[in-house]
């Protein structure tokens, strides 16, 4: 399909990066979300704004950021402020127009599980819990994810809801008061999910050599399918270059499957 | 009249067996060595709140101080999971209280600013709100809606790491500022550590960077390298080395147990502590300067 290889990590950045716009004021998380906004930045979209959860706005990082809040993120940086501000003046505001979620489940209405696997007093699996992401699913104006598609973490119900997508469906999500479109694109490994009229997460794209089948057989709900599927754009050499050479040399992030 | 004391009479003085503690810092100037100190005097039944317990709390959980934790998202950041606070969580034998980044910060602001409770608007999820009771709705009385509120979040002391401070406790603070000042304001004591401890006149030059006033400061104490493997910015790097380490030490209980034994109990203090670690180590951490362009109060 392509004539240079790619790990599946690069194949969800790159997809991520395409869908930010020139412009966009971006609530980064670090890893691959922080990759796709560097890679925009030096492509389509060199005035990205970058706003890190914590506190910093208009981040330029000269080196790979390990943790949300590495100093490497403030030299440069326009403004830095306290916590509580930029949850409250800048997301609550309605001030990021895009936030990039991460999740161990997603439902089939883009609803995320990001705290307990099993029951929440008694957890079987303790994860670290909503940090950020119950207010950045319900504020920011447009929310993407990043994801491997299993099963796994595709299921039928989510154990816990930590932050909300369409909840039920659109209708419930705008009845709720929440600012913003929800959860406009899940991108995974095998394609692109986004959600229909009734903020169903339908398969719109598949990446090259992918096949509905296997999107299929990787979702835990009856997956619907877009009547045009489209394919992605194979990722290209110069995006394939800007990542390894630039931005993650030494492949911390991009080595292996997400 | 001076604060400045040694770190561990500040914590001898100032917590106690049972006290709701705030070691603040968002990644950045979190207070290791304060946390270390509780550890060697056997400080017991804490309830430890932040934002990100980070490998401080998982630590101090691991040394058996903690009866309870408060936080909003509880992973080693950049890394995974946080080993001990989730195993102990896990097997029932740590109460937790839990909220969402905002919901938590907006306890301290609540608390900060001597209000009962803060309101925030609805996300929507619902079932945090539905496991913690302490998430509640007031009605909007302008437009008749539902509004979530979180209490007000008062801690019996907070511990500040700082880049400088006078004797009186006059604090700046510059990169990332987190929730310091929202945590100093809300507890009921103060314990200020800073890297440098410098003249009032040098905190006068720059008053717009003071976040923290003296006279909400219990104890000052001088104590460089405070917040490794955290960092202080502008001063040394955040040890991503130490954080990966961590992961694999904190998986296996006679690994934490014997770098609990060399690390915390096994030092007397964080000069040692930063002796110990070597030359190495200090190299790699070290940092070149990048000063900002100078301000002009003026005159007047």
């Amino acid at each position: 399909m392509t004539d240079t290889p790619y790990t599946s990590s690069e194949l969800l950045t790159i997809n991520a990066a395409r869908l930010l716009r020139n412009g966009d004021k971006v609530f980064v998380g670090v890893g691959l979300p922080n990759l796709a906004c560097n890679l925009a930045r030096r492509t389509h979209a060199p005035n990205l704004l970058m706003i890190y959860e914590a506190g910093v706005i208009g981040a330029q990082p000269a080196r790979l950021p390990l943790s949300i809040g590495d100093p490497t993120l403030v030299s440069g940086a326009l403004a830095v402020c306290s916590m509580y501000d930029i949850f409250a003046f800048y997301l609550q505001r309605g001030n990021v127009d895009v936030g990039f979620m991460g999740g161990a489940q997603i439902d089939r209405f883009g609803n995320i599980n990001a705290t307990v696997i099993g029951d929440y007093q008694h957890p079987k699996v303790r994860l670290p819990g909503s940090g950020g992401s119950m207010e950045i699913a319900a504020w920011a104006n447009r929310c993407y994810l990043l994801t491997p598609h299993s099963k796994r973490r595709f299921p039928e119900k989510l154990d816990f809801r930590t932050s909300a997508g369409f909840l039920s469906g659109k209708a419930e999500r705008s009845a709720a008061g929440l600012r913003g479109g929800g959860m406009l694109a899940v991108v995974t490994d095998l394609g692109v999910l986004e959600p229909d009229e009734n903020g169903e997460l339908t398969l719109v794209a598949l990446h090259p050599g992918a096949t509905v089948e296997q999107a299929r057989q990787n979702t835990g709900w009856p997956l619907q399918v877009a009547a045009e599927l489209r394919t992605t754009a194979a990722p290209s050499p110069e995006e394939l270059r800007i990542l390894r050479q630039d931005l993650d040399p030494e492949g911390i992030y991009l080595k292996g499957g997400a | 009249m001076t604060k400045l004391i040694p770190l561990s009479t500040a914590v001898r003085e100032n917590v106690r067996d049972g006290d709701v503690v705030y070691a603040a810092g968002f990644t950045h100037l979190i207070p290791f060595a304060a946390g270390h100190e509780i550890i060697r005097q056997k400080r017991r039944d804490l309830t430890l709140a932040r934002a990100t317990p980070d490998l401080i709390y998982d630590q101090m959980v691991a040394a058996g101080c903690a009866r309870k934790v408060i936080f909003s998202y509880m992973g080693n950041p950049g890394v995974g999971s946080l080993r001990i606070v989730r195993s102990e969580l896990e097997a029932g034998r740590l109460e937790w209280e839990e909220y969402s980044h905002f919901g938590m910060i907006s306890r301290l602001q609540a608390g900060a600013t001597g209000l009962p409770f803060m309101p925030m608007n609805p996300t929507a999820a619902g079932d945090l709100e539905r496991a913690n009771p302490h998430y509640r709705t007031v009605t909007d009385p302008y437009s008749g809606r539902e509004v979530p509120v979180v209490p007000a979040l008062k801690p019996d002391v907070a511990i500040i790491h700082v880049q400088r401070a006078d004797a009186q406790g006059n604090a700046q603070i510059w990169g990332i500022i987190g929730e310091q000042k929202e945590a100093a304001f809300a507890a009921e004591r103060v314990i200020l550590t800073a890297e440098e401890i410098v003249d009032e006149a040098v905190i006068r030059s720059d008053p717009n960077r003071t976040l923290i006033p003296g006279f909400i400061v219990n104890a000052v104490c001088h104590v460089p390298y405070c917040s490794h493997p955290s960092y202080t910015q502008g001063y040394y790097d955040r040890d991503n080395a130490f954080y990966l380490a961590w992961d694999k030490i904190s998986s296996d209980s006679a690994a934490t147990q014997s770098y609990l034994d060399e690390w915390v109990y096994g030092v007397k203090d964080r000069d040692e502590y930063w002796q110990k670690l070597g030359q190495e180590t200090q190299a790699r951490l070290r940092i070149q300067p990048n000063l900002s362009a100078p301000v002009d109060y003026g005159v007047y």
